[in-house]
């Protein structure tokens, strides 16, 4: 059971963190961290296609919205297990929802991956908003409306730490992935695709792998999204959302699993701690602002934050230099 | 069959509309080979321009040509102000980028618009200026040739001729051309690259500026959002003609302008924009190209 | 002929009215060290994507070992055994000089993606053999001290010298080498030359290589293909090709002398 050591300990931290939290922010702090965790989720999946597999999904929203239409689904129409064990129950449909959305990718990604560049990004785009579409077409799935009551786990520190649970899964998962085989196939698949089919990569497996395994835990970061607001509707997965996960990916730096983690984090504080200003002038500049800044970070620093190096190759870097 | 007709004539007009949308994204993409996402933006800008002008002049409940022609120019001079500096301050500086950095730096733009454009002109939509008054011109049988389609086609019509003669029968024109086959072979020849796609993006722009009028004047409700799903659609368009292929940008808008009014017609009108995305994805998968574009290979 | 390892049947490539290759027709022996020659825009480089897959010919096909290569893809018939190297190279830019050698043996990888999350004891293993392998044969070309070194950064003969690593770490039966004394000075040639010969005897595998310096084909091939405007005007040895008046006048003004 050593693979679980690593793993095991982050959860542990991430729960002290939970805790602290839970006494040190008010409700509305608490939330937005819990959509921070979401769009970790997002990001680090997202950067698994767009970083290092140099494909470019603009569809993320849309493998989101089919989790947390799942979760929403059975939360509300099934009963699988006991109160008591609720957690576990909302886990499985975690998973089932991940499941569902690692499917559709299966269904998109296998015809389009042929194309590249613009052209991928725009089937993408394209997909994500049939689904979105599909879903406001559906009455049983509420129509434009939503869903609306889906249950929620009532406390902070539960929601935290199960946001914790999956962001950890996430995390080992491509990481372990990136330092497999399988991995260097994805890089390779980016740096050059003739290179890597002449030294035996099968370059469309490698994107459809890398596509499913990314639509996977976007449907989770959609099934957790839908227990932490407890209301969905369609317009939670526009063309905009999946937007934004590629500016956190970009922003971070393509490649870069902390910086995906860290520009996510930013990324969903910013509009608050931008909240002041709107105060001040009276209105809403913040997504202007936010706007503007992702066009300036793309002239002054195209690789983004981390480039393609993660926090400990900086902090080794670091120590090197001072040393 | 009256029907049938008259939704023809409904779907050319909304066709012409597109296709003077799409030119603009094809006219970008086939010299810069960058989807220029803020063009719909771009466009949504053009109608404010006008509505503000026409109110300025207090012209809004004047219609008649005389206030058509002078929303267009008003439209087309703000929109290619608005193109060119975009270019020049966000594009040009990342001529050498990564296409995911153009491509990311081209959705902020559009969102800049959008979102300042909630600031500067509210988030409200607001009401476009009497341009013309709708009436029947002829009567076929149950079949109506309103005012409205006729002027929409009759303006794209002169617009598209215009660009076509702008393309194949000027100086500049020919530099455009040599441009976009290849960029530092043009350059080799005394052309300036720099020059040529400030000028695409003044003529794009324009021509987004024409669209937005016509728009104005169909359906008079504006507001900061109205580019986002017209522009798709224009670029569907684009992409299913082959995209940088002005040709097929026409042709591409003109079978989206009409398979989207049978849809709603016969169809379903709530499944309008998902078909839209399927004409797209379908098209990619099976002729990536386009109907009328060439897919190029890489070389090895 | 069951010593046959690579055969091409009249494979024809044609690009609209253009035919790059016309009913080529040649077979590299087990073991042989083969060049394929012509003057620039002969086909040379098209004959190699029509071996590796990257083209489908026109008509006519290539065979390994007497199966036929129709209709697979490049990473199929690097299973099989045809691996090659390119004329403008392409290495992995952006990954170290080690990961472009380990994803090179990726085929001959046997683990499933859980296996690498649960961090079973067969990935650990398969991993730390394959890590080791490949700096085997990094060592072998002395670039065992620029591992770590991302491969963009090494010199350019270094870098030719790590798409040949590559290339090998595929197991491969025969190695395709296109134009790999491009841009080398003369030591460098020289030095190429023995690592060809070695690498053939020591890996015991069939190489075809495209050259255009002429003293390393006739220094080292056994067989030589010369290709002029996509059709086979000579085969045969050094000798004979040296001598040959329709090598000698396809070539004329074309290169310097023979």
């Amino acid at each position: 059971m050593k693979f679980l050591k690593a793993p095991l300990l982050a959860i542990i931290a991430l729960a002290a963190l939970g805790l602290i939290f839970n006494f040190g922010l008010n409700a509305y702090f608490q939330l937005i961290l819990l959509f921070a965790a979401v769009n970790c989720l997002m990001s680090m999946s997202l950067n698994l296609v767009n970083g290092y597999t140099g494909q470019f999904s603009l569809g993320h929203a849309g493998f989101m919205a089919l989790g947390a239409y799942f979760s929403a689904y059975a939360n509300t129409h099934w009963d699988l297990l006991p109160e008591s064990v609720q957690a576990v129950e909302y886990f499985i449909y975690a998973l089932g929802g991940g499941l569902l959305a690692a499917f559709a990718g299966l269904l998109v990604g296998l015809p389009s991956l042929r194309l590249k560049g613009d052209y991928l990004a725009i089937v993408t785009l394209g997909f994500g908003e049939i689904i979105r579409v599909a879903l406001l077409n559906m009455d049983f799935l509420g129509g434009p409306r939503g869903y609306s009551g889906i249950p929620g786990f009532g406390s902070f520190l539960f929601s935290f730490i199960f946001a914790s649970v999956w962001l950890v899964i996430c995390f080992f998962t491509i990481w372990r992935v990136m330092h497999s085989t399988y991995g260097r196939g994805f890089l390779s698949v980016r740096e050059d695709e003739i290179a890597a089919e002449a030294m035996g990569i099968n370059t469309t497996s490698m994107k459809v792998r890398a596509f499913v395994l990314s639509s996977f835990f976007a449907g989770v970061a959609g099934s957790l999204f839908a227990h932490f607001t407890n209301f969905i509707n369609p317009s939670s997965f526009t063309f905009l959302q999946s937007v934004n996960a590629v500016i956190m990916v970009v922003l971070g730096g393509m490649g870069s699993m902390t910086g995906s983690i860290v520009a996510a984090i930013f990324i969903t504080v910013l509009p608050e701690a931008l909240r002041p200003l709107q105060d001040l002038t009276g209105v809403d500049l913040r997504m202007v602002i936010y706007s503007l800044s992702l066009i300036l970070v793309m002239i002054l620093r195209p690789q983004g934050l981390f480039g393609d190096l993660e926090l400990s190759d900086m902090w080794r870097k670091y120590v090197r230099r001072s040393s | 069959m009256q029907d049938f007709i008259q939704h023809i004539i409904n779907g050319v007009s909304l066709g012409s509309i597109y296709a003077l949308i799409a030119l603009g994204y094809t006219m970008v993409y086939g010299i810069l080979k960058m989807i220029n996402f803020a063009h719909s933006d771009v466009y949504m800008v053009g109608a404010f321009a006008a509505y503000y002008f026409a109110r300025f002049l207090g012209i809004e409940n004047n219609p008649g040509i005389a206030t058509l022609i002078t929303l267009l120019v008003v439209a087309m001079v703000c929109c290619s102000l608005l193109g060119l500096a975009i270019e020049r301050l966000a594009y040009r500086p990342l001529r050498k980028a990564p296409k995911l950095n153009i491509l990311i730096t081209a959705i902020g733009v559009s969102l800049f618009l959008e979102y300042s454009g909630q600031v500067v002109f509210g988030a409200d939509p607001k009401v476009f200026p009497e341009v013309m008054k709708d009436f029947v011109l002829f009567k076929i049988g149950d079949v109506e040739l309103k005012s409205f389609d006729i002027t929409v086609l009759l303006v794209s019509v002169i617009a598209m001729l215009a660009l076509e003669f702008l393309i194949f029968k000027t100086k500049i024109g020919r530099a455009m051309r040599a441009v976009s086959s290849n960029a530092s072979v043009a350059s080799l020849l005394g052309v300036n690259p720099d020059r040529i796609i400030a000028f695409t993006f003044i003529v794009g722009s324009s021509l987004a500026g024409v669209g937005s009028v016509l728009v104005g004047m169909k359906y008079p409700k504006i507001d900061p959002l109205m580019g986002m799903m017209i522009g798709l659609k224009a670029f569907v368009a684009a992409v299913l003609g082959g995209i940088g292929n002005v040709g097929g940008a026409v042709l591409g808008a003109l079978i989206m302008g009409l398979s989207e009014e049978m849809v709603v017609a016969y169809l379903s009108s709530t499944y309008r924009d998902a078909f839209a995305f399927g004409i797209l994805i379908i098209i990619l998968i099976f002729r990536p190209a386009g109907l009328l574009g060439k897919y190029s290979v890489e070389k090895v | 002929m069951s010593d046959v390892l690579l055969e091409a049947k009249n494979i024809t490539m044609q690009f609209g009215g253009l035919k790059a290759v016309d009913s080529l027709a040649f077979q590299v022996k087990q073991g042989q060290l083969a060049g394929l020659i012509g003057p620039n825009g002969a086909g040379k480089t098209t004959v190699f994507n029509m071996l590796t897959g990257v083209y489908q010919p026109t008509s006519g096909a290539v065979f390994l070992e007497g199966q036929s290569l129709q209709g697979l893809k490049p990473y199929e018939i690097s299973h099989r055994g045809v691996t090659r190297t390119f004329q403008n190279i392409r290495l992995f830019k952006g990954l170290t000089v080690l990961d472009n050698v380990l994803i090179a043996g990726h085929q001959h990888m046997r683990y499933g993606l859980f296996a690498a999350l649960l961090q079973t004891p067969h990935f650990l293993q398969s991993e730390k053999d394959l890590h080791d392998k490949a700096m085997e044969l990094l060592k072998i070309f002395h670039l065992d001290t620029k591992a770590h070194e991302p491969s963009c950064s090494l010199p350019y003969g270094e870098q030719r010298k790590l798409e040949i690593v590559r290339a090998l770490a595929t197991d491969p039966k025969i190695i395709l080498l296109d134009e790999p004394a491009a841009g080398m000075n003369h030591s460098e040639t020289h030095h190429l030359m023995e690592t060809i010969a070695k690498i053939r005897d020591q890996f015991k595998l069939t190489v075809l290589l495209i050259e255009h310096d002429m003293k390393l084909v006739m220094g080292i091939c056994e067989n030589i293909i010369v290709l002029d405007h996509g059709i086979k005007i000579e085969e045969g040895t050094p000798q004979k090709v040296q001598g040959s008046q329709k090598v000698i006048e396809a070539y004329l003004g074309v290169e310097e002398g023979l």
